[in-house]
């Protein structure tokens, strides 16, 4: 028993590392998903029908594929087909980026439709064009209603970020697993990368509600109009 | 009250438009000149609302033609479409106030996206629209912490904002509570006699009586009626505009105008 | 397009892998269902002591990533003198995780039923296991359904990290062919339709239950 800590103290400072390049692929990941998910979204919902279509077959494809099949068939198969030549960090942050796009157009589409029809017309009334009225109306009330839904995607994608040891990427679960095969100490060692993948989980998901509150306007529910 | 030129500000000729299988409107025409009060008065589902947004092509009319100093209004040119509606306010039942932005912002947002101009010119119109209608101490209060009257003069606040030359109200007081009413028909009343051109659809006869230059009687789709309150709601004059009134009359209490 | 290389080498493995993958699918989404019912109904309705430890389990199993916890089964316990076979370890694992994420559909169900429902039941005299039979359970089912719903599809995409534990199944066969063949592109495009074909097969399903299920107004409590 003494020696699986002995081991984890050993390797902790390792393991952190490894969290560090896990915690820089998620946020890569959630952000490009965040700009994948808003523009599926306004497609869908403003654009027009052909298009609105292509969005949803996106959707569709990345969201029924395992996570796993997609690393892979990014890595060792289309990226190599395109001549693309990406370190598998990159292509993580690129594969799970599209996939949480998938995951959160749907936040975001629902935010913006849960929206009264009211606001749309105001802002043409005004003279705005709907690209204007998308930017400066629609948006801001649609994201800061999906932040909820936000956090929930980070921990999934958090939690999926623990597969891209299998390309290769030194995050927590390829440094686990490298000191767990020299040092054979592998209860106590997958439970601290638990422990480490808990932790920022917990993390993230205080952060985003520190986002919440800050961007709270008063009075306004969800949904009233 | 004042009724000057000949050329009317602006001229729908013959709008039609079908609305889930039903004729909405049928080939609806009007003129209304510089400083006209004009009111739709009618049965609901007789179309009011559904022209009011015609006008400014909210609802892009099945046919017919929109003209606005002569000119008319194509809608497919998106950038004299916005140009246009610059030039035309629209109050909505529901206020639509921007619910992301206090008072003073959905004052001024327009002013700044729309017309481009300077933020702190804009917050300064946007304060002096705000208070013009009697709301300047709620600038940086929400929608949602505003009373219903104060949401609706907020909302006038905004449309006044751009210099419109023609204000559409759609039924401004319907939603409101019986005791705000009052203070929204005053700054309506304000706008009128400082010379706004207005048409507006409303349910409010006693407003109808003392302040529409010409009432216009709507009912599925058509203009039934025509003509000032002195012509079609003198007593026992037998217009179906004097039938309506006196149905409304005996379902709503009437607020001092 | 090499037809030979489909007909003959890629998708005999990919079905072989298919049946493996239906035998970790099946038994994980039915017991695992059944457990995040006991579980999820303890959370919602039990002791307190006992709630705290369905909540502590759900918290841990949602809170940690899956490989996580395939790795602890089959490398960790060894550790301990425990060695479960593939298969074992992953069907175990898929179990302990899925339940966790049903009992979270079915307290929130259970939870979103009001309270004037059960008074109603005890004033007409129901015991409290007739309330819940006829009129609890067939409500939080409807509201529960679609989380449900949705965590069954999950199962059926996470099925694929038992070839991480060194469990054969439809994503471990395409590895190996793709890894022999250098064809990676055209075995997990197969294998990627193999998924969404089950994928929209059980989600299709699943809508067709919801549907049968509906009740006018019945909505989000």
């Amino acid at each position: 028993m003494t020696e699986g800590l002995l081991v984890i103290k050993e390797s902790l400072p390792y393991l952190l590392e490894g969290a560090g390049v896990t915690a820089s692929a998620v946020v890569g990941a959630m952000l490009l998903g965040l700009i994948i998910g808003v523009f599926l979204a306004v497609l869908q919902v403003y654009g027009p029908r052909s298009l609105g279509r292509l969005a949803g077959l996106y959707v569709w494809f990345f969201r029924g594929v395992p996570v796993l099949v997609l690393l892979f068939l990014f890595y060792f198969g289309l990226f190599s087909l395109m001549g693309v030549n990406l370190s598998a960090f990159m292509s993580v942050i690129l594969v799970l980026g599209m996939t949480s796009g998938a995951y959160q157009s749907q936040i975001y589409r629902g935010a913006i439709e849960s929206l009264p029809y009211g606001q749309l017309k105001a802002a043409r009334a005004l003279g705005m064009s709907d690209w204007k009225a998308i930017k400066y109306i629609i948006l801001p009330q649609a994201l800061r209603l999906s932040i909820p839904g936000f956090s929930n995607e980070y921990s999934i994608i958090l939690k999926d970020s623990a597969l891209a040891f299998v390309l290769g990427t030194s995050e927590i679960m390829a440094r686990t697993h490298f000191v767990a095969s020299r040092t054979y100490q592998h209860l106590p060692l997958y439970v601290t990368a638990g422990i480490l993948y808990f932790i920022l989980t917990w993390l993230g998901v205080k952060a985003l509600r520190r986002l919440e509150d800050k961007a709270r306007i008063p009075g306004y529910s969800h949904h009233h109009g | 009250m004042t009724l000057s030129e000949n050329r009317p500000v602006l001229r729908a000729e013959n709008i039609s438009k079908v609305l889930g299988g039903k004729q909405i409107l049928r080939s609806v025409s009007f003129e209304l000149q510089k400083g006209e009060m004009k009111v739709l008065i009618g049965p609901s589902g007789g179309g009011k609302s559904t022209l009011l947004q015609c006008i400014n092509f909210l609802i892009p009319p099945d046919e017919g033609q929109i003209f606005l100093d002569d000119e008319e209004i194509h809608i497919h040119r998106k950038r004299d479409l916005y140009a246009y509606r610059q030039k035309v306010g629209m109050i909505f039942q529901d206020f639509n106030l921007f619910d992301h932005l206090n008072a003073v912002e959905n004052v001024s947002i327009a002013l700044r996206k729309v017309k481009k101009i300077a933020k702190k010119e804009a917050l300064e119109r946007a304060m002096s629209e705000l208070e013009r209608v009697g709301v300047g101490d709620k600038a940086n209060l929400y929608p949602a912490q505003l009373s219903g009257g104060q949401k609706q003069r907020v909302s006038i606040a905004r449309a006044l904002a751009m210099d419109p030359e023609v204000m559409l109200l759609d039924e401004p007081t319907s939603a409101l509570d019986p005791e705000l009413i009052g203070e929204v028909l005053a700054v309506i009343r304000n706008l009128a006699q400082d010379g706004m051109t207005m048409i507006m659809a409303t349910h409010q006869m006693g407003f109808v009586r003392s302040l529409a230059d010409q009432i216009l009687f709507m009912q599925e789709g058509e203009i039934i009626e025509q003509g000032p309150p002195s012509e079609l709601l003198t007593p026992g004059s037998n217009t179906r505009a004097l039938q309506f009134c006196s149905k409304m009359d005996e379902l709503y209490e009437e607020p001092e105008v | 397009m090499d037809w030979g290389f489909y007909t003959q080498e890629l998708i005999p493995a990919l079905n072989r892998g298919l049946v493996k993958t239906m035998l970790l699918i099946l038994p994980s989404a039915s017991i695992g269902l059944f457990m995040g019912i006991v579980v999820g109904t303890l959370r919602a309705y039990g002791h307190p002591v006992l709630r705290k430890i369905g909540d502590g389990y759900a918290g841990l199993f949602r809170g940690t990533p899956l490989v996580v916890q395939l790795f602890v089964l089959y490398f960790g316990l060894p550790n301990l003198g425990i060695y479960l076979e593939p298969y074992t370890a992953a069907v175990l694992g898929f179990i302990l995780c899925t339940s966790a994420y049903q009992s979270e559909y079915i307290r929130g169900g259970l939870l979103s039923i009001r309270r004037g429902q059960m008074l109603a039941t005890q004033a007409l005299g129901f015991s409290s296991f007739q309330s819940m039979l006829w009129v609890i359970i067939p409500q939080a089912v409807r509201r529960a359904l679609p989380g449900c719903s949705n965590e069954i599809i999950y199962l059926i995409k996470y099925s694929s990290l038992a070839y991480i534990i060194t469990f054969i199944e439809l994503t471990g066969e395409g590895k190996i062919l793709a890894t022999k063949y250098f064809r990676f592109t055209e075995v997990f495009l197969a294998i990627g339709f193999y998924y969404l074909i089950m994928v929209t097969v059980a989600d299709f399903g699943l809508k067709k239950l919801e549907k049968r299920l509906y009740i006018p107004g019945f909505g989000k409590g």
